[in-house]
C-alpha cells in the first residue's frame, strides 16, 4: 500500500520539464552521444555526410522516426508481449520509415534520390532500436519523447559537423539546392588558379570515419570522465 | 668544444629549466641540446647491459643509408628535365652537364625537404609540449622519406598537408613515435594519392618551369603508367608493340636503365642500385631486418614469376626480375617494409609479413590499372596485418611448447 502511494506522488511531482527529464535531452548531446560515445548509427554517418543537405534531411528523418517510434512503443509498452517485442518494434519503425520515405520522394525528390537506400536503412539504425529497447519499453511517453529528441539531436549535430567539414574541403561548395536555397561557391576561382584543389579523400567514406574519430578525440580530451582505464 | 658546452649548460640551460623564463620551450632546447651532445644522464636503478646505439643514432644511420637515393634522385630529376626539353638526348654521356642537373634537382628537392621537416617537426614540437615529453627523433627519417616518395612536380602545400595528416592521424593519435600502426611516410603518400589523384597517380610526371616546351615523345610517363595501358589487350598483340619496344635492351625502360634508375618516377625510388647500397648500409649496422628484405624480394619474385608464366597481357609478361626493378619496389622493400615499428616483430612473422608484402605489391600493380604502383598499398596493408601475424606466430609457438610439455609429463 505504501509503495503505491509513493509511486502516485512521484507521478504527480514529475513534470515533463523536470531536471531529470531535461537531462534526457542534454545527455545525448555530448556526454552520452549516440555516435561518438555509444558508437551507434555509424554506417549512415559515413554514407550520407558528403553534402550538408543530405545530412540535414537524414537527421530530420531519423529525428521524426525516433520520436514517433519511442512514443508509440512507450504507449504500447504494457500491451506488447515480451517475446515478440522486437518484431512489433520493427513493424512500428518500418511504418514510420515508409511514411518518411514517401514524403521525401514527394517533396524533396533530388535529396531522396541521393539518400537512396539509406532512408530505408533507418529501420536498422542501431540508435532507434537501442532507444526503444533501452528506454521506451520501460518509460512513460513523456520522458520517452524527451529521450528521442535528445538522441535525435545528438545524432544530428555530429552528422552536420562531419558533413560541413567534408563538403567544404571535398567539394569547395555548400550545396543547398535540394532545400531550395541554392548553391554557394566557397573558394574564389583565383584560389583554384593558384593551384588549390578540392580534397578528393574528403568525398570518400574513410575520411568521414577519420572526421568522426577526430570529434571523439576532441571530446575525450576535454571530458576526462570519458577516458577508460587500461 | 668544452667551452661551448659550458656556455650552453651554464648560461642557456637555466632559462629553459623549471622556473626559467623560457620553460615552455624546454622540449625544443632539450632536443637541440641532445642533438649536439650526448645526454649526460645514466641509468638510475639496477644495472642493464646497454648498447651505445640509441634512437637518435638509429635514425641517423637510416638517413645515411638514404643519401645515395637522395643524391641519385636529385641528379635524375635534372636529367629527366633536360631530356624532356630536348637539351640532351639519350645518347649524350650521362655525366655531361652534371652540375646543372644537380642544381635543377636540388631546386626541386630542397623546398620539399624544408616543407616536410618544417611541418612535421613543428607538429612534433607542439605535441611534445602538450604531452610534456621530450621530442622523439622518429620524424627525422619520415621527414626524409616523404620527399623521396613524391613526384618532383608536386605542390608544396600538398606535401605540407599530407605531412600534417600523416603525423597527426598516422602517428600522434596512436601515442607518438613507436606507437604508430601505419608507416608515417606511406600514410602521407596514401593521403595525397586519394586526395589529389591527378597529381600523384603515377602516370605522367613531367615537370618544368612555366613556358618550357617539351619535345615530341617526351611524355614523362613512368614505366608502369605505360604498361597499365596494355591491360585488357592480349599479350604480344600488334597494338601494344610501341609500348613493348620501350622495354627492350637499349630503350628507355630497359632492365639496366631501370636498375640504375634512368627513368621518370618519384624522386628517390627510381634507382634500384641506390636502394641496394642503402640496404647494404642498413644490414651492416644491423638496423633493417634481413628477413623482411629477403622475404619481400622472394614474394615479389614469386608473383612476378607466376604472372610471367601465364602472361595474359604485356604487363604480366614482363620478365620477373625486370618487373621488380620497376617503380618503388626496391625503395619500399628497403626503407618502408623494414620499418621496425610497423613491421612484424617475431622472426617467423617477419618472413610471412615480407613475403606477402612483396606478393601483393606485384599483384596490385598488375591487376589494378587504377593503381599503377602497388607497393604503397601492399606495405600499408601488411602494416595493418602485422600484429595479427605476430599473434598467430606466438600462439602456435605456445601450442607447440605446451604439446611438448604434455608429452614430457
Amino acid at each position: 500500500m505504501s509503495t503505491e502511494t509513493q509511486e502516485l506522488q512521484a507521478v504527480k511531482k514529475e513534470s515533463l520539464f523536470s531536471k531529470k527529464n531535461k537531462r534526457l535531452v542534454t545527455d545525448p548531446l555530448s556526454d552520452n552521444n549516440p555516435i561518438t560515445i555509444q558508437v551507434l548509427g555509424i554506417c549512415s554517418a559515413l554514407a550520407i555526410t558528403v553534402q550538408i543537405q543530405q545530412a540535414i534531411m537524414m537527421s530530420l528523418s531519423v529525428l521524426f522516426v525516433l520520436i514517433g517510434a519511442n512514443v508509440i512503443v512507450s504507449l504500447l509498452r504494457k500491451v506488447i508481449p515480451d517475446r515478440i517485442r522486437i518484431i512489433v518494434q520493427l513493424v512500428i519503425v518500418a511504418s514510420l520509415v515508409i511514411i518518411v520515405n514517401e514524403v521525401l520522394k514527394a517533396y524533396a525528390p533530388d535529396i531522396s534520390e541521393k539518400l537512396s537506400v539509406f532512408v530505408g536503412l533507418i529501420i536498422t539504425n542501431c540508435i532507434i532500436m537501442g532507444r526503444l529497447e533501452a528506454f521506451a519499453l520501460a518509460n512513460k511517453p513523456g520522458p520517452s519523447m524527451m529521450d528521442a529528441i535528445g538522441n535525435g539531436i545528438g545524432y544530428a549535430w555530429i552528422l552536420l559537423a562531419v558533413a560541413i567539414v567534408r563538403e567544404i574541403f571535398g567539394s569547395g561548395t555548400i550545396n543547398l539546392e535540394g532545400l531550395g536555397i541554392g548553391k554557394f561557391q566557397l573558394f574564389p576561382e583565383a584560389f583554384y588558379e593558384m593551384g588549390y584543389m578540392n580534397n578528393n579523400l574528403m568525398i570518400l567514406p574513410p575520411m568521414a570515419l577519420i572526421v568522426v574519430g577526430v570529434i571523439i578525440w576532441i571530446q575525450r580530451s576535454r571530458n576526462k570522465a570519458l577516458i577508460e582505464e587500461h | 668544444m668544452k667551452a661551448l658546452k659550458k656556455l650552453i649548460d651554464n648560461k642557456l640551460k637555466p632559462h629553459f629549466e623549471e622556473g626559467g623564463k623560457l620553460k615552455r620551450f624546454w622540449v625544443v632546447f632539450d632536443s637541440l641540446d641532445t642533438f649536439a651532445f650526448v645526454p649526460g644522464h645514466t641509468t638510475k636503478s639496477g644495472t642493464h647491459i646497454r648498447d651505445g646505439i640509441d634512437m637518435k643514432r638509429t635514425m641517423m644511420m637510416v638517413i645515411i643509408a638514404m643519401i645515395p637515393c637522395l643524391l641519385f634522385g636529385t641528379w635524375n630529376i635534372g636529367h629527366q628535365y633536360l631530356l624532356g626539353i630536348g637539351e640532351i638526348t639519350s645518347a649524350t654521356p650521362l655525366m655531361d652537364m652534371f652540375w646543372s642537373k644537380m642544381g635543377w634537382g636540388a631546386s626541386r628537392i630542397l623546398p620539399l625537404l624544408a616543407v616536410s621537416y618544417g611541418v612535421g617537426l613543428g607538429i612534433e614540437f607542439i605535441f611534445a609540449g602538450i604531452r610534456k615529453h621530450s621530442i622523439n627523433e622518429g620524424f627525422l627519417v619520415s621527414g626524409m622519406l616523404i620527399p623521396l616518395i613524391m613526384p618532383a612536380d608536386i605542390s608544396l602545400w600538398m606535401v605540407g598537408l599530407a605531412t600534417a595528416f600523416a603525423v597527426v592521424i598516422g602517428k600522434e593519435v596512436f601515442g607518438g613515435t613507436g606507437m604508430n600502426i601505419l608507416n608515417v611516410a606511406l600514410t602521407a603518400r596514401a593521403f595525397l594519392f586519394f586526395a589529389y589523384p591527378t597529381k600523384i597517380s603515377g602516370n605522367v610526371w613531367l615537370m618544368g618551369n612555366e613556358g618550357d616546351t617539351f619535345i615530341d615523345g617526351a611524355t614523362g610517363a613512368t614505366a608502369m603508367g605505360e604498361l597499365a595501358n596494355t591491360i585488357g589487350i592480349d599479350a604480344n598483340s600488334p597494338a601494344t608493340e610501341p609500348i613493348r619496344s620501350m622495354f627492350t635492351d637499349g630503350s628507355v625502360y630497359s632492365f639496366w636503365n631501370q636498375f640504375i634508375g634512368l627513368e621518370p618516377g618519384s624522386i628517390g625510388e627510381t634507382s634500384a642500385l641506390a636502394c641496394l647500397i642503402g640496404a647494404a648500409i642498413l644490414l651492416l649496422v644491423g638496423i633493417a631486418s634481413w628477413r623482411v628484405i629477403l622475404s619481400f624480394f622472394a614474394g615479389g619474385f614469386a608473383m612476378a614469376f607466376i604472372f610471367h608464366t601465364f602472361a595474359a597481357n604485356d604487363f604480366m609478361g614482363v620478365e620477373p626480375l625486370h618487373q621488380l626493378m620497376m617503380g618503388g619496389f626496391f625503395f619500399g622493400m628497403v626503407f618502408m617494409a623494414t620499418d621496425p615499428v610497423t613491421a612484424a616483430q617475431t622472426n617467423t612473422g617477419k618472413l610471412i609479413y615480407g613475403f606477402f608484402g612483396g606478393l601483393f605489391s606485384i599483384m596490385i600493380r598488375v591487376f589494378n590499372p587504377a593503381y599503377p604502383e602497388g607497393v604503397m598499398m601492399a606495405i600499408l596493408f601488411m602494416n595493418v596485418m602485422a600484429p595479427m601475424i605476430d599473434h598467430y606466430v606466438i600462439q602456435s609457438n605456445i601450442k607447440k611448447r605446451l604439446k611438448r610439455a604434455a608429452v614430457a609429463a
